[in-house]
């Protein structure tokens, strides 16, 4: 008996339905708010806000909820959603030196002028289950807060740079627009910033492995944190219509300084180098493999060869994006009868050939 | 094609503080239409060459015809009549999806007639029924460059296909024929455009390139997660490759669609049980239904019918 498939659209309305009766789950339950949710998973709704590229929490929250708590798929859902705003123009360079920092730690040096502040880590935690958490009633206790007002850190970098030890920031000409790959087409080579970009946007996972490669030897950079900071940045913005520059709001973002060391080549005498990394809220890890990755994406800049995955650009840029990965894979659930059909016929016409004749044909009986 | 309409989507004018989300007929704001347009315009130009174009992010995943869409969304108009299909049926989920998303973005008339739609977006299939002038057929195209399993990087193919450099591609078919006899390339056969740039119709079976061949309709390919579209204008040939000795040929079926009769279409393999019986039904839904109420009656058919009103 064949029956066709048919009725997509009840199946697909169906499957819906079921979809929103898990994604709320337990009705004695009551449901999550969009506030439990930023107050209390704020370091997934920092993952989604980062991976989607628009800053907005009470948004990522709702992804997070809708998509029941899967991170690509809410990364997926909010930027669908920030594809469709209007972009009305570019902000002024962040300056990460007038941070309000919240955490600022420096491997290179024991201390420096600004201290090191732990801030919100999980670093020296033991990672052992705590019975506490069970009772949510319980309280917790306010956090030892330093008096008085937070005040501008120096930037570790600065004091290298100030030594002539690490190559200059970088210099973009006045009138550079920074680019935008969510708008242009991708072209490689890429510059710097369309690469800093993609890496911003890039899977966390995907950035901590090749980040890990290149420290087993795939692409040595010989790395240390110079800095890592965290905290809340001005969003500044200038209208030249008013001669004014507007503050936008504040947004929390952490940003990493890679110093790498740098043998010298016959263009340029022996020094450290950077790598960089910026991430939307709070988050070390992708910071800091973001900007590992993105010193072994600089690897020909030095006249160094390029050797291993992470210092491959078109391959490192053109994989890093989650939610193209994750589509494109997903997607060979999606029906593909009518190739398969070609190759079955192909196969078949191969095999046939291949086989000694007669035992071809009685095969064939038996199937009959 | 029509003019784009620029009505405003039902609240979007209220657009406020506690509405998340007002979009455009079509989802695509006006200004990413127009990106895509030139885009096109470049394409048909420039037959099979590939144009990147700044692919946005949609509200269906990449790999789900995010290329294709944006195409459509970019050219279709109110009057505009759409046809979706996958795997040459109407019927199968992502076609459905993605008609669903139309009519409600774009309020468009659907149909599943081919003959009546004035866009056709398809994945996987072009219809057994002959375009026409005045059609655009729109592919969803999952890797638009043909060069990419020789050669991984888009700085080198973008190169070879400046410098009309496809050795490499016919280097690939002779392997086969010396391997296996044939050419082992049974969907997304490369064809060339216009003599000019070899192109990757999708994964359509090689059943079907010939029908893109001076095609009366036009053409239009949508890469989405890759940013590329590319063109067929048309009355532009476009020829598989193959060489001298061995022709290029089309898969043969030794027997009719078993619910129509038809001949000479593409058959997909209906697996009935377990004890290895299959039937052979055509592909295209919407030709074997046109053909079954002509009276057309393929083997199954009366079975069918008999085993499912005992079923009921």
């Amino acid at each position: 008996m064949y029956v066709a498939v048919k009725g997509g659209e009840k199946a697909i309305a169906n499957a819906h339905r079921l979809l929103a009766d898990r994604r709320r789950g337990d009705r004695s339950l009551p449901g999550l708010t969009i506030a439990q949710i930023i107050a209390q998973l704020g370091l997934a709704v920092d993952r989604v806000m980062a991976e989607a590229s628009l800053y907005d929490p009470s948004l990522a929250a709702l992804a997070l909820k809708q998509a029941r708590g899967d991170m690509i798929e809410a990364i997926f859902l909010l930027r669908a959603y920030r594809t469709t705003l209007p972009r009305f123009g570019t902000s002024v360079p962040l300056e990460t030196g007038r941070m309000q920092v919240e955490r600022r730690v420096s491997a290179t040096y024991k201390d420096l002028p600004g201290g090191q502040l732990l801030g919100p880590t999980f670093d020296y935690t033991h990672r052992l289950l705590d019975p506490d958490l069970l009772d949510e009633t319980a309280d917790v206790e306010a956090p030892a807060r330093r008096a008085g007002e937070t005040e501008a850190v120096m930037r570790v970098s600065d004091i290298l740079d100030g030594e002539g030890l690490i190559e200059p920031d970088g210099e973009m000409p006045d009138d550079h627009v920074p680019g935008d790959l969510t708008r242009e087409p991708m072209e490689f080579p890429m510059p710097r910033d369309l690469r800093l970009q993609a890496l911003a946007r890039g899977d966390e996972g995907f950035l901590l492995a090749l980040g890990y490669s290149t420290q087993r030897g795939y692409g040595r950079t010989h790395p240390f944190v110079g800095e890592i900071r965290m905290g809340l940045v001005e969003v500044e913005f200038e209208v030249p219509e008013l001669g004014l520059t507007l503050s936008l709001g504040e947004i929390r973002i952490t940003e990493c300084q890679m110093v790498n060391q740098f043998k010298g080549s016959a263009k340029a005498p022996p020094q450290f180098t950077r790598g960089y990394g910026l991430v939307f809220g709070q988050s070390e890890r992708k910071a800091m493999s973001m900007s590992l990755v993105d010193r072994a994406l600089r690897t020909s800049e030095f006249g160094e060869d390029v050797t291993a995955p992470a210092q491959d650009e078109e391959f490192v840029i053109s994989h890093c994006d989650n939610v193209q990965a994750t589509g494109f894979v997903e997607h060979l659930k999606l029906p593909h009868y009518v190739d398969f059909q070609a190759e079955l016929d192909l196969v078949r016409r191969m095999r046939a050939r291949h086989k000694p004749a007669e035992e071809t044909t009685e095969h064939e009986e038996a199937a009959e | 094609m029509s003019a784009p309409d620029t009505r405003p989507a039902p609240g979007q004018d209220s657009a406020g503080e506690t509405e998340l989300a007002a979009y455009n007929f079509a989802y695509l704001d006006e200004q990413t239409k127009r990106m895509i347009r030139r885009a096109i315009l470049k394409a048909i130009a420039i037959p099979g060459y590939q144009v990147p174009f700044a692919s946005r992010e949609m509200p269906m995943p990449y790999g789900w015809g995010t290329g294709g869409v944006q195409v459509t969304a970019a050219i279709i108009g109110p009057e505009d009549v759409l046809k979706v299909i996958d795997q040459g049926a109407d019927d199968t989920t992502n076609a459905v999806s993605i008609r669903a998303f139309f009519q409600k973005v774009a309020a468009v008339r659907a149909t599943t007639h081919t003959a009546d739609a004035t866009i056709i977006q398809t994945r996987h299939r072009i219809p057994e029924h002959t375009l026409q002038e005045g059609q655009v057929l729109v592919y969803q195209v999952p890797i638009p460059e043909p060069l990419r399993f020789l050669e991984p990087r888009e700085t080198e193919t973008r190169k070879m296909h400046a410098l009309e450099e496809y050795g490499l591609m016919h280097v690939k078919l002779y392997e086969d024929i010396a391997r296996h006899g044939r050419i082992a390339t049974t969907y997304a056969y490369p064809v060339k455009v216009h003599g000019r740039y070899v192109m990757d119709p999708s994964p359509t079976p090689k059943f079907d390139n010939p029908k893109m061949h001076r095609s009366e309709a036009l053409q239009l390919f949508g890469a989405g997660r890759e940013k590329r579209i590319y063109a067929v204008p048309p009355h532009t040939d476009v020829v598989s490759l193959d060489f001298e000795d061995h022709p290029f040929e089309v898969q043969q079926f030794d027997r009719p669609c078993a619910l129509c009769g038809a001949t000479h279409v593409y058959l997909d393999e209906v697996v009935l049980d377990d004890r290895g019986g299959r039937m052979f039904v055509c592909s295209d839904t919407d030709y074997c239904e046109t053909r079954q109420a002509e009276g057309h009656v393929g083997e199954m058919l009366a079975t069918t019918a008999t085993d499912r009103e005992a079923a009921e």
